[in-house]
């Protein structure tokens, strides 16, 4: 015969388990309400707004197999940091527009850039920029060209440039193009004046 | 002592003898077998090479996977009583023990039961004219007799000239590169085609008139042709126009005694019949001195090596250039071309991968480095432009060596100056065919890990288009145009010091 107390013991500690899992289900109901409006946020940022500035783009162009200069005016925020981030930014609309010469994906962004002395920037780009990039040796080598051209002509003072997926360092933007060492300016810009 | 007792029994005369006849009995044996040995020379577009033949009830058979995998994509599977086998789109079904199969959704009859062998499909030799069509979809030309099998226009043809002058001397005129293995006898000089599919010129003797070289015959035998020239003195040839042509001519009073060694010393093959390429030959050059054993005793071979990395594999499938053509696989047929060519032009070839596996970045450059190769070509290619592109190195050029140690992330930057030179005469060859060709610097692994000259070949699409990716004739005159490049560049190829 199970004594009385134990029995009262046990269901309560039933109820106790029933009700933990009861309110576990309703706060991750809540969490996934306050990620929405997060997401939602980070999709419709405004580009920068104030005075515009004249700036080189470095535009590729598939068929052409080479970089273009291209002229742009866009609002540039003050530090160089945001400075960065926004002309990648607009680079990368200009690949993201129906019938570009150099088409990236839609959903291709740069998450943050990171500008370390002396010299040294790092760009950090998402998952759907490599994971939808075209793969090829000219179209890769393209992109990057693009970036950290644009990047050391307009930002002053940047002499090699790493590349990131996501905050980590991948073997090749898209079965390529090494992105596993910086890339230095110099060589770049001497290819492209040749 | 039972040592003493053994070291008698071995050092005794009747002993010794038999051990003697032992060993040499053993070394003819195995020397016939090696001999004996069957095999089928096949000759494609896309690929040059040989099967061994096997018999069984009275029958030639081949392995029908081995001969099916250079030519394209094959996958098979087997219960051991039935093979079902994919070649590119292509299905087919075979029985063991049963002359009917299914190719395509067709009846196909063999001539002699197919058989399976440790789910090994073996098929029968007198059938391969009438089956390799149906999976090809491309004529075939097979001499059973000789073993020798042509698919599509491969065949190089052979023209004599002959000049009576004095001393006389024999043109042999081939339609393409040769490479055959020359060797003299008394009164003949015979060249060997193991690897050039070099057919008939139509009579199988020819006489000449001439007192000194009087006859030329040729003959198809287990795989090779063969075609010996007879003289009334001594024979020595030249290789010249790029090794489309083989002078033959009569050695030269005192050339045999005195000058046979320096002859020799510029042409390995003449030094190693059984080798079935010779070095690096120009114009002129001796190739074949009559037999001594000075010549014999002579010098070591030097062939320049060539690393040839198509690229991805396995896996990894590179770049998807149509719904179903994936890089890895235009790569891999691409790569076998051009080894060819190169092989043409006297290098030796090491092809990273002859089939679809999977190799890692690092292991790549690290077969690279450790063959210590001339040159290392990386082949790509993409849907992307036309023609072809030729890359190098974004490394900066490094301006001081840093003796036996490189880098491994800039191991390319000694050797790009001389990379530079190899792409530059890639991209003029290429020109030269009237396709469209750009050179360009690219950060590419593993170009940068390796320390020999190196460069990458992006395939594009041809004048017809994307199609041209897997055309054998545009593949091939992209390769011939590459080896073309290299060989024009062979001086300088090598690993930096």
């Amino acid at each position: 015969m199970i004594p009385r107390h134990l029995l009262i013991g046990v269901a309560a500690l039933l109820l106790l388990v029933v009700s933990m899992g009861i309110y576990l289900r309703h706060m991750r109901r809540e969490a996934k309400k306050l990620e929405l409006p997060a997401a939602s946020l980070s999709a419709v940022a405004p580009p920068a707004s104030g005075p515009t500035e004249t700036v080189a783009l470095y535009v590729a162009d598939d068929a052409a197999g080479a970089l273009r200069a291209h002229s742009a005016q866009i609002p540039l925020p003050g530090g160089r940091q945001q400075r960065a981030e926004e002309l990648l930014r607009a680079l990368l609309r200009i690949y993201q527009q129906p019938g570009a010469a150099h088409p990236l994906s839609p959903d291709a962004d740069i998450r943050s850039i990171y500008l370390i002395d002396p010299g040294a920037a790092v760009i950090d780009l998402n998952a759907a920029f490599t994971d939808q990039h075209r793969s090829g040796i000219l179209s890769e080598q393209l992109t990057v060209n693009s970036l950290v051209e644009t990047l050391a002509v307009n930002v002053p003072g940047i002499q090699r440039v790493n590349i990131l997926v996501e905050g980590k360092v991948r073997d090749t933007l898209a079965g390529h193009a090494d992105l596993s060492d910086s890339f230095d300016v110099l060589p770049l810009e001497q290819a492209r004046n040749q | 002592m039972p040592s003493t007792t053994t070291n008698r029994a071995l050092t005794s005369p009747i002993t010794t003898r038999v051990l003697v006849v032992l060993l040499t009995s053993v070394a003819l044996l195995s020397a016939a077998n090696s001999a004996d040995e069957k095999h089928i020379s096949v000759y494609s577009p896309v690929a040059i090479y040989s099967l061994p033949v096997l018999e069984r009830a009275g029958h030639e058979y081949v392995g029908l996977l081995e001969l099916l995998e250079p030519l394209g994509r094959v996958s098979s599977e087997s219960d051991g009583r039935r093979l079902r086998l994919r070649y590119n789109a292509l299905e087919a079904e075979f029985a063991a023990g049963k002359t009917k199969a299914k190719i395509h959704g067709r009846d196909f009859a063999f001539t002699v039961p197919f058989l399976i062998e440790n789910s090994r499909g073996l098929v029968p030799l007198s059938s391969l004219g009438a089956l390799l069509p149906r999976f090809l979809g491309t004529a075939v030309n097979f001499r059973e007799s000789a073993r020798r099998l042509f698919i599509g226009d491969v065949g190089v043809q052979i023209s004599f000239q002959l000049d009576a002058g004095t001393p006389p001397h024999l043109s042999l005129n081939f339609s393409a590169p040769v490479n055959p293995t020359i060797s003299t006898e008394p009164g003949k000089l015979r060249m060997i085609f193991k690897r050039d599919p070099v057919v008939s010129p139509g009579s199988q003797s020819i006489s000449f008139a001439s007192k000194v070289i009087t006859q030329a015959s040729y003959s198809e035998d287990n795989g090779d042709a063969e075609l010996d020239v007879i003289a009334n003195e001594p024979l020595m040839a030249n290789f010249s126009n790029n090794r489309k042509s083989i002078i033959v001519s009569a050695v030269e009073p005192g050339v045999v005694a005195n000058g046979a060694q320096s002859t020799a010393s510029q042409n390995p093959a003449a030094q190693n019949p059984g080798a079935q390429n010779s070095g690096p030959q120009s114009p002129g050059t001796p190739a074949q001195p009559a037999s001594t054993p000075t010549t014999n005793a002579a010098i070591a071979v030097h062939r320049p090596l060539a690393v040839i990395d198509p690229a991805h594999g396995g896996d990894e499938r590179g770049a998807a250039l149509t719904n179903t053509l994936a890089e890895k696989d235009v790569t891999l047929g691409f790569a076998r071309l051009l080894r060819h060519e190169l092989e043409l032009r006297g290098f030796s070839v090491i092809l990273l991968r002859d089939g679809d596996i999977t190799l890692t970045l690092d292991q790549r450059a690290a077969a690279a480095n450790v063959a210590r190769a001339g040159i290392y070509i990386s082949l790509h290619a993409d849907s992307l432009g036309r023609g072809a592109r030729v890359y190098t190195s974004l490394l900066p050029v490094e301006g001081t060596s840093n003796g036996a140690f490189h880098a491994w992330n800039s191991a390319q930057a000694s050797a790009l100056p001389v990379s530079k030179i190899v792409s530059s005469a890639i991209v003029a060859a290429i020109r030269k065919q009237e396709f469209s060709v750009q050179a360009f610097p690219a950060s590419l692994r593993p170009l940068n890990n390796v320390f020999m000259p190196a460069v990458a070949v992006e395939l594009a699409p041809g004048p017809n288009g994307i199609a041209d990716l897997t055309s054998a004739n545009y593949q091939q005159r992209v390769a011939a145009a590459i080896a073309d490049g290299v060989s024009s560049v062979r001086d300088r190829l090598g690993v930096q010091p």
